[in-house]
């Protein structure tokens, strides 16, 4: 069993009370006296031309407070993670549909929405380009004056020859496969209430946030003040996953500036169809392979080409297709790639951050492939795997030895494929031929993933102890719960760490005047980062707290231990005293008993003209076999099981590990044969939940969780990372798996009913139905 | 969803978690407006206004109800309960207790509504199966969890309710 006290073991979140009474108060629930009420006017056309913008009539509407445009900021007309290129109200030209153009202020939510009404907006449409093979094609329409060939960005990745590593091939495949834009579906739409300060330009802003340090930064921007007038609070948050960031940061910088003019408390609260049409989404990608082997099934060269739609902003573009470079050739030695991923502007809406951030899209490609050059080498799926992947000491696509950290992924892929029965099964279905009725499939799809930001910037993060005269603790972090479960973990690590009582932390919420900037809680880096800053903060204090046990209990310092609540004598545990009163006798001798933990990322590098360096610290290895049941009648995929094995390093906490695998592997499995933003010329169709699908509990089979040990050097008490890796590897899983079943290979995602019976999609596009297959 | 122009006021009244509440409402006041706004009663959320989420799922005379589907004036002289009233005894229900145990919590903001969804089918099924937690359960949309704790939680509040009566 465990050597630890608190960590590792399946202990109740901290917040589970204040859940499940309904007392969390999340953005909605706040009010203030004399609160004003926001409601956006967006962009009738995706691409058009601003003539006249006139907002007097609805400002002179009874209850209307203010309509804020973009003559109403001072400081930053636009924001951006990377390039400031996404305007908080646009003044001259829309770009895509969910373009903020006002926002009437009111006395009421109604006041406000019928007095969007009253703003008149004259336009000009301008030509539009929604396909991003079309935009970075010769002459193309220019969406950015600054940005040619509508490229946001481009990495490039060089590893061997790829040429003579094709002359070599016995077996050369050439595919494409394609995903489609998905919503993250957070249940609670974007909210946020901005409240000015008592001193100028001040403003304190309460909200749905994921990243709290990055609302505030681009708030400050668009006020035109320095980061400490601008004071964020995080709310409970219902659910993120990548999504609330930059939208989240126009809408608390549109409250910002509402709040600032009216001087008064000013709550922004989306409804959905807001949200679906507004909020950035998952990029679709569009993915042509080469691969190259030996007639014995050794990998010989990849030559990969991706275009990832931006949409019009390039959001965090430059960062998710950075990671798609990385590890577009999946968890195998290949030795000779070309890799070339392009992010493109179009008129779509824009996309950026969501679980998994660039890699589901290359695993459903490369792990659908793999599959592919199998059954051309007339191999089995598993053993050609197993032929070529990752082993101790590998060397990734950009040259990176695989040597400071256990390389699980055949661990994770035997563990997984045997608890399925996978080999078995997979040999009876491929002989069970049908084209009627149901008929049963298994495949599955592994991946590494690295972990934290890697070398795509500065990974560093913070946390604050302090404990009370009573022995009591407060734990205040820089990255931020979003509903996973990072307050659970981190009041873990710092229970575990002083030896206090689990139940005598209280963490705080998230606020940027009290804790330093940490960076943005995303790319699963919480528990690696943030969780080693807490630990660090933590020590600190409980060195002060063991000189004063010692003294008490006339041992020497370095004979002290501390766990559940007391302080003891290593070799004498019955000469010991209580964690509180140590604290309480610390305090009576003046001893400070807070500490700023912080931790900075190992170091890490890019070289970004070859595409080659040490680009994450560590990694982690998963591994998803599903097993489904296909109607060949309908096109019906029904998923049966899912048995998921994830190398976490160490689970601070079992329980919600793996609540973050039931979570991922239902999210994969919508984004496998359910979800799909429908855009048509750039205009949002799939507006609500009646038209957007995410798996309800009639839709999730059975999941079995595998959750692998192997601690890494790096994360506290050797814990990596779960939250992204759960939901990158079950679409091609299902892809592979509906190939076993009825022998048709879709390489379009979602595998829903036509693209499974028909092999095309009847939406519509560009005004025809059926477009697919024209 | 946009809201309509509110016209006419009017007084209802009805129950609240056991209180009897007289309460002025619009025309176009729906019944979560009432809780939330009027009543002050936050537990119950909104997450899409066209009663497919779940999320504001409350008991009407103990039936469940998307309260962003029901008008307000509907609520006259019926008994609404909401998440606030599952721990009125100032002791937590066994569902709240199985929901804690089972970590069926992530974001928390289907929680509300699931346990009402939830409370409704163990009074009439006090031994539901599981094909029945899951119907039961279907119409409320959680994007964290993959339902598999909340349906375990539902599971052991059953189990534990019978022993306990």
């Amino acid at each position: 069993m465990s050597s630890f006290t608190v960590v590792n073991h399946p202990i109740s979140r901290i917040d589970a009370t204040t859940k499940v009474t309904g007392r969390a108060e999340f953005a909605d629930d706040l009010a203030f006296d004399r609160m004003l009420y926001g409601q956006v006017l967006r962009a009738k056309y995706p691409h058009a031309k601003i003539l006249e913008l006139d907002t007097r009539k609805a400002e002179e509407a009874p209850g209307v407070a203010a309509v804020i445009t973009y003559a109403d900021i001072s400081g930053a007309q636009a924001i951006g993670p990377v390039r400031p290129d996404m305007p908080i109200f646009v003044s001259t030209r829309t770009m895509y549909l969910g373009d903020a153009i006002a926002m009437v202020v009111a006395e009421t939510p109604e006041i406000a929405n019928r007095a969007l009404d009253l703003i008149r907006v004259e336009y000009e449409e301008l030509p539009t380009i929604f396909d991003v093979e079309e935009a970075v094609s010769e002459g193309a329409l220019q969406l950015h004056k600054d940005y040619p060939g509508n490229i946001v960005n481009h990495y490039p990745l060089r590893k061997g020859n790829v040429e003579e590593g094709f002359k070599a091939s016995d077996v050369i495949l050439e595919r494409t496969y394609t995903t489609q834009l998905i919503e993250h579906a957070y249940i609670e739409p974007e909210a946020a209430v901005a409240v000015p300060g008592s001193v100028d330009g001040n403003v304190t802003i309460y909200g749905s946030i994921q990243n709290p340090f990055t609302a505030r930064r681009h708030v400050a921007q668009v006020l035109g003040v320095s980061l400490n007038r601008v004071r964020i609070i995080q709310c409970a948050m219902g659910g993120s996953f990548g999504g609330k960031d930059d939208v989240v940061s126009a809408v608390c910088a549109r409250a910002a500036v509402a709040a600032l003019k009216t001087g008064r408390p000013v709550k922004v609260v989306y409804t959905r169809e807001e949200s679906l049409i507004e909020s950035y989404k998952r990029h679709p990608y569009v993915m042509k392979y080469k691969v190259g082997a030996t007639r014995d099934g050794r990998l010989l060269a990849m030559e990969i080409y991706i275009l990832a739609d931006a949409g019009p902003y390039s959001s965090m573009t430059p960062f998710v297709t950075w990671r798609s470079v990385v590890q577009a050739t999946g968890p195998y030695e290949v030795p000779n790639v070309k890799t070339d991923v392009y992010g493109v502007y179009t008129n779509n809406t824009y996309t950026g951050a969501m679980r998994g951030f660039g890699s589901p899209q290359i695993i459903f490609a490369q792990e659908s492939l793999m599959d592919e050059l199998a059954k051309e080498l007339g191999m089995d799926p598993l053993e050609f795997r197993l032929k070529n992947a990752f082993k101790q000491g590998s060397v990734t696509a950009s040259g990176q030895v695989l040597d400071e950290h256990t390389v699980s992924l055949m661990n994770v892929i035997k563990k997984a494929t045997e608890a399925i029965g996978y080999s078995e099964k997979q040999r009876a279905y491929a002989k069970n031929k049908t084209a009627r009725g149901k008929v049963r499939g298994v495949g599955f799809a592994a991946s590494y993933r690295g972990v934290s930001l890697g070398a795509e910037g500065v990974d560093a993060a913070g946390a604050l102890v302090s404990v009370q005269p009573d022995g009591s603790v407060y734990l205040h972090s820089g990255l931020a719960e979003n509903g996973q479960g990072l307050k659970t973990i981190f009041s873990q690590i710092a229970a575990e760490e002083l030896g206090c009582r689990f139940e005598d932390i209280v963490f705080m919420d998230t606020d940027t005047s009290v804790i330093p900037d940490s960076g943005a809680t995303v790319a699963s880096r919480s528990t690696t980062m943030g969780g080693s800053a807490v630990r660090d903060a933590a020590k600190k204090v409980r060195e002060v707290l063991f000189g004063v046990a010692a003294e008490l209990l006339n041992a020497p310092h370095e004979e002290i231990t501390a766990a559940g609540g007391k302080m003891y004598v290593n070799e004498d545990p019955a000469r010991c005293v209580d964690f509180r009163d140590v604290a309480r006798a610390a305090y009576g001798k003046g001893q400070l008993m807070a500490a700023l933990g912080w931790y900075q990322a190992p170091k890490v590098s890019w070289d970004e003209k070859t595409g080659q360096g040490k680009a994450y610290f560590t990694y982690v290895y998963g591994c998803q076999v599903a097993e489904v049941e296909v109607d060949c009648d309908t096109g019906q995929v029904k998923v049966l099981k899912v048995v998921a094995a994830h190398d976490v390093g160490r689970a601070i906490n079992p329980a919600t590990v793996e609540g973050q695998i039931y979570g991922g592997v239902t999210m994969g499995m919508g984004y496998g044969i359910l979800e799909e933003v429908e855009l048509q010329d750039g205009v949002t169709k799939t507006r609500n939940f009646d038209e957007y699908l995410i798996p309800t509990s009639m839709d999730v089979p059975e999941i079995v969780p595998i959750i692998v040990e192997n601690p890494d050097s790096y994360g506290p008490y050797g814990a990596k990372t779960i939250g992204e890796p759960t939901c990158e590897l079950l679409a091609p899983a299902i892809a592979n798996a509906v190939y076993n079943a009825c022998g048709k290979r879709i390489r379009r995602l979602p595998l829903d009913l036509e693209r499974v019976l028909l092999g095309y999609s009847l939406r519509a596009a560009r005004g025809k139905r059926g477009s697919e297959q024209a | 969803m946009k809201k309509a122009e509110p016209k006419h006021k009017r007084l209802i009244s009805f129950t609240v978690n056991g209180d009897d509440i007289e309460v002025e409402i619009s025309a176009s006041d729906r019944l979560i407006d009432v809780l939330r706004n009027k009543l002050r009663l936050t537990g119950t959320k909104e997450g899409c206004g066209i009663g497919e989420c779940g999320a504001c799922t409350v008991l009407m005379d103990g039936a469940p109800v998307n309260s962003c589907l029901v008008p307000a004036f509907q609520a006259e002289g019926s008994v609404i309960e909401t998440v606030e009233g599952l721990d009125a005894s100032g002791k937590l229900h066994p569902l709240q207790e199985a929901f804690v145990e089972h970590t069926a919590i992530q974001c928390g903001y289907c929680t509300p509504g699931m346990l009402m969804s939830a409370l409704a089918l163990l009074r009439e099924h006090p031994e539901p199966t599981r094909e029945e937690i899951t119907r039961a359960i279907s119409g409320n949309l959680c994007r964290c969890t993959g339902y598999h704790q909340i349906i375990a939680a539902i599971e052991d509040a059953s189990a534990k309710m019978k022993t306990t009566e």
